[in-house]
């Protein structure tokens, strides 16, 4: 009975799908809410305040460390960002090409450090290489400040890079190398002259994204920058000191700078030429050899589990000695500090749901606009280019702006300012992730069915849901990580709702007084959570594939 | 009553013109050919027709009611694309049964009609195969079912044989108009192989950079060629250029180059105009001495000879520089013939026609495409 109600019901809509203006409807309603709350209120909040900024100009104290964080976010931006390239791409180069049976695991030990929320990775980066970490043993250890936010931002955008090129290295068609082999060329050469121009989009990419989210983190920059400031965490000590002002010139300045700089990157990077007119035969011979590529290998896998694996999960060391101290009880129990976590995790995942849902239902009319460039060429690449702002911009800028102009409707309650500060930032994942599926698919395929008498709501539901299916559970379980994960933003939103890294940031830089106990089993609960739904990710996709 | 009517159909992509003012009728249950090369817009024919795309300017009519209106899912018109567009998460009976489902019938109905078709194609036993576990040639037929259970009066066939090897197309080909006849159905079949246009079509029409060249019987086409894209598209012709000397109501008298004079039947060009000669090559003959018979005796001597199995194709360099091939059926051939003898060429004004020198000349009109 139900079935069939839900049956007429669905019927009633694929023939509303039919009228162009119902389909009109839907897509102007998408995009409407793309601009009103994802792309206006991050200008419109920096600039009701820009008269600020200028308190910021008459203090030139203030003014030079505004401009030093500036310069440091994007220095050390950009230097993470090239060393992920230069180690990241041999490392990919051995999954993608190696044959050791090990390398799926390798695979996915990669991916932890993308895993594991930043604020966790800040905490596990800060006792490593910390005066009581492992390496302290050596005489080794590394204080807070700019050495170590370098060493954590290479820890969290490494794997970043990997990824990218793992697929991409997977995804190119090996038969150009076959032929370079043919006609005589050796394995260095052949990747320097064949193989990277071909994959430079992927490398543009892979280069991108390791900035972009060396220059958002602010989470765990904050607990291991002493008293370094880059951009980030600078507008975090202006937000506890009450300093308005030059929360908003820095991140008015990074919002401005950031997108700048990602435009030009984006255009020069396409006329970046690698160098092929030369072939070195003597040297790229030797670097051929498999005494060469054992030891680039070796080098590799050393720098990925010193430098990104080991710091990475440190962390449970601690957690462990939590699970025994009594901690874990206090923790169930939620007394003292562990009610407000509580409070914390369940506001946490409450908005991740909710946000998950909006993005998922406003963001498919704006991934099908993407993929099937219903708005013309020029149209399609501006909304590409909107949906990709809110990760352009580092995270806790963009909450600066938002929180000041949602708060600007005296009416609107801090949980929903909450809500649409996550839906903004996280907006892109979904979209994204169903614009690249639905692209997959030829467009063939649609007009067929159409021709077939498929109304296009039915060709959506029939044709488009079953066929990008993973994509749409991998693109809503980024949404739902990311909001739980979000920091940045959250941090300059929140006033009186701390959501659970928020609470978990201001435990460690003891604003509370928590124990190391508590909070190494405070962020493992975080880590666990975030784990499960990868795990849950993972058995769909298996199951699906079976 | 035409099952289709197009009337002055254009359609642009920026500067250029995929289709160029149309016309053209398709008689109910017609199989018809659109014969093309690459870019000639036959594949936006189709589109238009299916109602995917819309045309700028002109009308579509499918059984006399203007589709302007109408949206692709109700115009009973599948288009089936070259790549076949089977669904790859449903089954082979699920993709069949997939237009009927669409169309609100009960998912048993549907299930038998699918059944039913699957059984014409024959494809039943594989009902419940995924489209990546059939051969080319199997999911041409599924792709054909889908269409046909879909209750489509019109069927648009992309290329349906492309992507299939030679023996297999030869053998699908009959298949597809035996299928197409049986059920009653309308078709445009997009091609561009002429063998396959002629053996398969009731009719075929010549496209040509979105113009329609020439609309006709097989037959009618092959051997009336009305253009030299025509005459070179469609069978292997020789192209000679020519002076018209002198015209009687009988004929002609044209002068190739270096003063070589043949006779054709055509009367329709003044003397002295420029004009253009096409020949089919299996028209022409060769012999190693003139008889002193044959109309149209011109001598040469043979520059290349080709094997071709059923033919043997000489080229043959005229006194006057101008080439011309010859293909002869391998038991008439004559095998003493070989590369450098000296031979006599002749061709029976009959079998000859004549073009207006075309403006761009004549290896410019032949490359053009």
């Amino acid at each position: 009975m139900a079935n069939r109600l839900l049956g007429s019901i669905m019927v009633r809509f694929d023939r509303l799908s039919s009228h162009r203006v119902s389909r009109r409807a839907v897509y102007v309603l998408a995009v409407v809410f793309l601009v009103s709350f994802i792309l206006l209120p991050p200008i419109l909040g920096i600039t009701f305040k820009l008269n600020l900024a200028a308190e910021v100009l008459s203090n030139s104290d203030l003014l030079r460390r505004a401009e030093a964080s500036i310069f440091w976010s994007f220095t050390i931006a950009l230097s993470v960002a090239t060393l992920d390239l230069l180690a990241g791409l041999p490392f990919a180069w051995y999954i993608a090409r190696g044959k050791s049976r090990w390398i799926s695991i390798l695979d996915a030990l990669a991916d932890i450090p993308f895993v594991i929320p930043t604020v966790a990775l800040g905490f596990s980066t800060l006792l490593f290489w910390g005066n009581t970490g492992p390496i302290s043993v050596l005489g080794i250890s590394v204080a807070p400040g700019l050495i170590l936010v370098l060493l954590l931002h290479f820890t969290f955008s490494f794997p970043v890079v990997v990824r990218v090129m793992v697929g991409e290295l997977l995804a190119y068609n090996t038969v150009y190398e076959t032929a370079a082999k043919t006609l005589g060329a050796r394995t260095f050469t052949i990747a320097r002259t064949v193989t990277l121009p071909l994959l430079r989009p992927g490398l543009i990419a892979a280069f991108l994204l390791a900035f972009a989210r060396s220059l958002s983190e602010t989470g765990a920059t904050v607990i291991v920058a002493g008293g370094f400031e880059n951009g980030p965490v600078f507008i975090k000590n202006a937000q506890d000191a009450g300093l308005q002002g030059p929360m908003v010139l820095v991140s008015f300045t990074l919002i401005i700078s950031s997108v700048t700089v990602f435009a030009l990157i984006r255009l020069l990077g396409n006329r970046l030429k690698i160098p092929i007119n030369r072939v070195y035969p003597g040297p790229e011979a030797r670097l051929s050899s498999s005494r060469s590529v054992n030891t680039r290998n070796g080098l590799t896998l050393l720098i990925f589990g010193f430098f990104v694996l080991i710091p990475a999960i440190y962390i449970t060391f601690p957690a462990a000695t939590a699970l025994t101290d009594g901690t874990l009880q206090r923790a169930i129990s939620g007394t003292g500090i562990w009610s407000s976590f509580w409070q914390s995790m369940t506001l946490s995942y409450t908005i991740a749901v909710l946000v998950t849902l909006i993005n998922i239902g406003l963001g498919l009319p704006v991934a099908i606009l993407i993929a099937r460039k219903r708005l013309g060429r020029l149209l399609t690449t501006l909304l590409d280019a909107i949906v990709n702002v809110p990760i352009v911009v580092p995270s806790v800028a963009l909450g600066v702006s938002l929180g000041i102009f949602w708060r600007s409707f005296g009416f609107l309650p801090e949980f929903w300012i909450l809500v649409f500060a996550h839906m903004t930032i996280t907006y892109t994942y979904f979209v994204q992730a169903m614009a690249a599926a639905i692209e997959g698919i030829p467009e063939e395929m649609e007009e067929t069915a159409r021709t077939l008498g498929s109304k296009p709501l039915h060709v959506f539901r029939k044709i488009i849901v079953p066929l990008t299916k993973y994509s749409f559970l991998s693109g809503a379980i980024l949404v739902f990580t990311r909001s739980v994960d979000e920091t940045g933003a959250a941090t300059a939103v929140s006033q009186t709702l701390k959501t659970a890294p928020v609470l978990l940031v201001s435990w460690v830089k003891h604003q509370v007084p928590a124990t190391q106990s508590d909070i190494a089993l405070g962020i493992s609960f975080l880590v666990l959570t975030s784990f499960v739904s990868l795990l849950v990710l993972r058995l769909i996709v298996y199951r699906g594939k079976k | 009553m035409p099952a289709l009517r197009l009337l002055n159909v254009t359609k642009r992509f920026g500067e250029v013109k995929a289709l160029d003012d149309l016309t053209f009728d398709v008689k109910d249950r017609e199989y018809v050919c659109i014969l093309g090369s690459t870019g000639s817009g036959k594949t936006t024919l189709l589109r238009t027709i299916a109602g995917i795309i819309k045309p700028d300017e002109g009308e579509v009519f499918i059984d006399s009611v203007n589709a302007g209106g109408i949206a692709a899912e109700d115009r009973n018109a599948v288009y089936v694309p070259q790549t076949y567009a089977l669904f790859p998460h449903m089954t082979v009976l699920e993709n069949v049964a997939f237009g009927p489902l669409a169309k609100h019938i009960s998912r048993t109905a549907a299930e038998e009609v699918a059944k039913n078709v699957l059984r014409l194609v024959r494809l039943d036993k594989r009902a419940d195969a995924y489209p990546n576990e059939l051969s080319g040639g199997m999911q041409q037929r599924v792709a054909l079912a889908r269409g046909l259970a879909s209750g489509a009066r019109l069927l648009l066939l992309d290329e349906p044989l492309g992507a299939l090897d030679v023996r297999l197309r030869l053998e699908l080909r009959t298949e597809l108009r035996r299928i197409a006849k049986e059920s009653g159905l309308t078709v445009i079949h997009v091609t561009h192989d002429q063998e396959e246009a002629m053996t398969i079509g009731d009719r075929i029409l010549v496209l040509r950079r979105g113009r329609l060249q020439q609309y006709g019987t097989p037959y009618h086409v092959y051997n009336r060629p009305e253009k030299i894209f025509v005459a070179n598209f469609v069978g292997n012709t020789n192209f000679l250029e020519a002076i018209v000397e002198t015209r009687t109501r009988e004929g002609s008298t044209l002068t190739l180059r270096e003063g070589l004079r043949i006779r054709v039947l055509d009367s329709s060009f003044e003397p002295d105009e420029a004009v253009i000669v096409a020949i089919r090559e299996e028209k022409t003959q060769v012999t190693p001495e003139p008889t002193g018979e044959e109309p149209n005796r011109l001598s040469g001597e043979i520059v290349e000879v080709h094997f071709l199995g059923s033919h043997i194709r000489y080229v043959i360099k005229l006194s006057n520089g101008d080439e011309i091939a010859a293909r002869v059926p391998l038991k008439e051939a004559r095998t003493e013939l070989k590369h450098g003898d000296w031979v006599s060429v002749s061709f029976d004004p009959v079998n000859s026609h004549v073009y207006e020198y075309p403006m761009l000349g004549l290896q410019g009109e032949l490359e053009a495409n």
